[in-house]
């Protein structure tokens, strides 16, 4: 580690004399923990509650799995929690499908959206593109606010009389329009459209402060093609989200007055619970082109932080340049500008023209190309490396290799013809899954590990790390490959009892398997969260400046960044970010200024 | 009591868990941080391989054991299916080699470069070539994937042929309706604010229409095809939006209330062929629900009956039409049930008339 105590070096001797930039303000538990305008705690809290998020709503798929896999069995415990949504020990449909909805909702946008994004955007874009905190600390402690408000009315959604949303995360009208239609589009769905209205809001302040930092608060040297690949990804994250959210709102404020004023944007020629709806002329296909206009970039939204993520940890920890950097950046724009271009592949059998669906099938099939090229770029990246296996690094790698599994059945979906047979069925529930909640997992798992350090100035313990990982890996292959079959028997989604059907009722004990795996795979998680928390405190105290060996800026602050992130000046950047094992050095930090003899990169 | 047993041994297991895991950093820094580290280095490297050869050997057992369970590929039981069973094999063989290449790729490196006194590390930024390389590569694989696909979903999208028999499909919570345009080839026309299920008219049909006199209606029944004979299904929903799923024909179409959709094939193999094939003397072609429509979603099941000709005419008929039924039941005709006033459309529902106190409304809502 002789680089890192020759960079201490360096910056204590360059510190110039000038103004302090260290600001001594009085600071109150309120204004640190709660109220705080300092990216870093406001990194925190939005980890904190997206872990608690995540806990719901894996704890939501234990439930549902519970049904699907032993689907004759009681189990007087539920009726013990839940009442009469689970009378006599079986989980009722109704109760069913709200877990369901609020499964894939509070997972997609309350975790895998702003504790992903919200997490680590905030922690590392100032502290890697070298400022002080972001451009307004104050909308970025708004966006966490938001979301906090968001949360509270979400969660107060499941103690409603009616329960909560129940129409699938989607919530396509005019299941959600009609309370008449199901119990949980009563006042459940007013309470989710005013949550995620907050929600949006919140990824908005977020989003900007995200875009305007990384434009105009990077240290000097920091050009844009200098930065790290994290705060690329993050970039058009930004991009992707504060251009598409706005449109789901829009969607669901027309979906509130077909509720409540009487409009008909979503509804026409309905007959429901033995009454005649005056409304006509709406189409319900509107909703589906605004809601998915969202819904695909929110895919991208949750993927791309990850795989900015999971390159720069597999650089460090392969002591190897990230392999192709402009390659990666170019294949992060085309997927950002793609992402735009796709979302009616979730429509291709809602009777939409065909000229339609065969531009929307070669757009999407051409998004798989950037996001090959990336998964090439990984693989060259460990080779010929030297690799160091921490949980995070792991995990990365673990996030590469689900990522091609889920990523690879996506061109089977994409595939208009194919989709015909396989949509709405258990195979697309293999391929969210795998892509989403497995590879999006693995990379925020991965991130946490990494930057634990950073976050807290202590390590979370390895033993339990590695535990995380194998067993995460092996139960998520095992719970969500069978399901590809499952589909292509045609399966439905969305089904607890197959047991009537003689199509599909072939799958009991894979059923039985796959809940087990499920059980198993959730308690882990739990051990994780436990890791985390106790390791905040209890946790093995870091001693070095630069624990990974890093090249970026982050790792230039003192252990405990306080306020302002650096004691001096800003460090300023001479280099790339991944000089890794160049002219037989381990490393070569960003702020190092290029040498007469250094070879050219 | 065995619950709270079961309790205790998890909580049990997770402390012990935790324990040494503790206890294991203590014994790391004991024995030497840097030794431990390399040595846990190793085992994880192991692993990884481990993992690889387990999950090729994982992906050939979830074959062999539901292999057999799935929709077997070359056996669509309609000419629009065989076209998306071709579809599949061809994405199945191109995605497999990315697969199998990929993944062995990954943890084979991952393996054969584990940190190594042995070894140094390779400065390799960047390759023009290779990227170039990986990228025309697979965007020639997908432009064939692409090319064949749009071929086929154009094939099956495309208009009906003329001679195609046509059937309606009404799927509302939790049911499906079927509706045969009977001799004159011709659907009567209808509107969803005469439905009247107390009085024959589910459908909603305008009795005064007279292409509606022989309309058939069937509904708790299965739907009857012609083996060979193209047919072209108009696809509505009454309440929210359903899916007409066909999995053995490998199909699938929404329906969508206020918005009429079609799909058409050609069933190529009776009901009495796939009892036959599949070996299963319960087989019957079954009639999905492919899009969440509410609390009895996964019982919204039909059921369809492929036969010759013969066997269909047998059974058309039998049938009598729907107007016909609903002249010869007792009650006099009162149609329209009330409506909700605009606003709200989550109140609680108004109280349905009883068809007796029903004044002289009767003709007057049968709107066009």
């Amino acid at each position: 580690m002789s680089d890192t105590l020759h960079i201490q070096h360096e910056v204590a001797s360059h510190g110039h004399s000038g103004e302090p930039h260290v600001h001594h303000h009085k600071e109150t538990f309120v204004s640190k923990y709660i109220f705080s305008m300092d990216h870093k705690m406001i990194a925190k809290q939005f980890l904190v509650t997206g872990i608690i998020w995540a806990i719901i709503g894996g704890l939501f798929s234990v439930l549902f799995r519970l049904q699907l896999g032993f689907p004759d069995q009681s189990f007087p415990i539920l009726e013990t929690f839940f009442g009469r949504w689970a009378e006599g020990g079986k989980i009722k449909p109704e109760f069913y499908y709200a877990l369901t909805t609020m499964h894939g909702t509070v997972l997609i946008f309350f975790v895998l959206t702003a504790g992903l994004s919200g997490t680590f955007a905030n922690l590392l874009i100032p502290l890697q593109v070298g400022a002080r905190d972001m451009a307004s600390p104050f909308m970025n402690m708004l966006s966490f606010w938001f979301f906090f408000a968001a949360s509270i009315v979400m969660l107060s959604s499941l103690f409603t009389q009616t329960g909560p949303a129940a129409g699938g995360w989607t919530v396509y009208p005019p299941l959600s329009a009609l309370g008449l239609a199901s119990q949980g589009s009563k006042s459940g769905m007013d309470l989710w459209i005013i949550a995620m209205t907050l929600f949006v809001a919140s990824q908005l302040l977020g989003g900007l402060n995200y875009i305007s930092t990384i434009l105009n608060m990077r240290t000097k040297g920091m050009s844009m093609t200098r930065m790290p690949l994290t705060i690329w990804a993050i970039l058009f994250t930004a991009i992707l989200g504060v251009l598409s959210f706005p449109v789901l709102l829009s969607g669901l404020v027309l979906l509130m007055f077909d509720r409540h004023l009487g409009t008909s944007f979503y509804l026409s020629d309905i007959f429901v619970a033995g009454q005649a709806l005056p409304n006509e002329g709406g189409s319900a296909i509107l909703y589906q082109h605004l809601f998915w206009f969202l819904g695909h970039p929110e895919v991208y939204i949750i993927i791309l932080p990850t795989m900015g993520l999971a390159s720069e940890i597999l650089a460090i920890n392969s002591r190897k340049p990230i392999f192709g950097y402009m390659a990666m950046i170019a294949s992060l724009m085309a997927i950002c500008v793609l992402a735009f271009l796709v979302w009616a592949h979730h429509m291709f059998v809602t009777g939409l023209n065909p000229f339609l669906g065969s531009v929307f099938v070669l757009l999407t099939l051409l998004i798989a190309i950037p996001s090959a090229i990336k998964v090439f770029n990984w693989i060259t990246t460990i080779w010929r490396g030297s690799i160091r296996f921490t949980p995070a690094m792991l995990f990365a790698i673990g996030f590469v290799s689900i990522f091609i599994s889920g990523g690879l059945t996506g061109i089977w979906l994409g595939n208009s013809t194919i989709d015909i047979h396989l949509h709405d069925t258990m195979f697309v529930i293999a391929h969210f899954h795998i892509v989403m909640g497995v590879s999006a997992f693995f990379g925020m798992f991965a991130g946490i590990y990494h930057w634990f350090p950073k976050m807290f100035g202590r390590y979370m313990n390895n033993t339990l790390g590695y535990i995380h990982f194998w067993v995460t890996l092996v139960c998520a292959y095992l719970i969500f490959w069978p399901m590809h079959y499952q589909g292509m028997a045609g399966m439905p989604r969305r089904y607890l009892d197959k047991s009537s059907w003689v199509s599909f009722s072939q799958f009991h004990s894979l059923d039985a398997m796959i809940t087990v795996a499920t059980i198993i795979a959730f308690s882990v998680q739990l051990m994780f969260v436990f890791n985390y928390f106790y390791s905040m405190y209890k946790g093995r105290r870091v001693r070095t400046q630069n624990p990974w060996g890093a090249t970026t800026l982050e790792w230039t602050t003192p252990i405990h960044p306080g306020h302002g992130n650096w004691d001096g000046e800003i460090p300023e950047v001479h280099r790339w970010a991944y000089d890794y094992s160049k002219d037989g050095r381990d490393f070569i930090p960003q702020t190092e200024p290029v040498g007469e003899n250094e070879s050219a990169h | 009591m065995q619950n709270f047993l079961i309790f205790a041994i998890l909580i049990l297991g997770f402390i012990i868990t935790f324990q040494i895991a503790r206890a294991s950093e203590f014994v790391s820094v004991i024995r030497g941080e840097e030794k431990t580290r390399k040595q846990t280095n190793k085992i994880n490297a192991a692993l990884l391989l481990v993992f690889l050869i387990v999950g090729l050997f994982g992906v050939y057992w979830a074959h062999h054991t539901l292999g057999d369970k799935i929709l077997k590929l070359g056996s669509s039981a309609s000419d629009h299916g065989i076209l998306v069973d071709r579809m599949l094999k061809y994405t199945i063989i191109a995605t497999g080699l990315v697969f199998f290449g990929t993944q062995i790729l990954l943890f084979w490196y991952s393996f054969k470069y584990q940190e190594s006194d042995k070894r140094t590390v390779y400065y390799f930024p960047h390759n023009n070539k290779l990227e170039l390389l990986w990228t025309v590569v697979p965007a020639i694989v997908l432009t064939i994937l692409i090319g064949f696909g749009i071929v086929y979903w154009y094939r099956i999208t495309g208009a009906a042929p003329e001679n195609a028999m046509q059937i309606e499909v009404t799927g509302s919570q939790f049911k499906w309706e079927f509706r045969y345009p009977g001799k004159d080839g011709v659907f009567g026309k209808k509107y969803y604010k005469n439905i009247d299920e107390a009085h024959d008219n589910p459908l909603g049909q305008i009795w005064e229409d007279a292409a509606n006199h022989d309309d058939i209606y069937v509904s708790g029944q299965p739907m009857h095809l012609v083996v060979g004979k193209p047919v072209k299904l108009i696809i509505g929903a009454k309440d929210v939006i359903h899916s007409v799923g066909l999995p053995h024909f490998r199909l699938k179409m929404d329906a969508v209330p206020g918005t009429p959709t079609t799909l058409w094939f050609t069933p190529i193999k009776t009901t009495k062929d796939m009892i036959k094939e599949t070996g299963n003397s319960k087989f019957v072609y079954e009639i999905a629900c492919d899009q969440m429509c509410g609390a009895g979603h996964t019982g919204m099941r039909g059921e369809i009956i492929v036969e010759t000709q013969e066997e269909y005419d047998q059974w058309m008929a039998s049938q009598k039409s729907k107007y016909a039924q609903m002249k010869a039941s007792a009650a006099p005709a009162a149609p329209a049930a009330a409506t909700v006033a605009p606003g709200d459309s989550t109140a609680a529902p108004a109280s349905v008339k009883a068809p007796a106190d029903t004044a002289a409304a009767a003709k007057d809502s049968t709107g066009k």
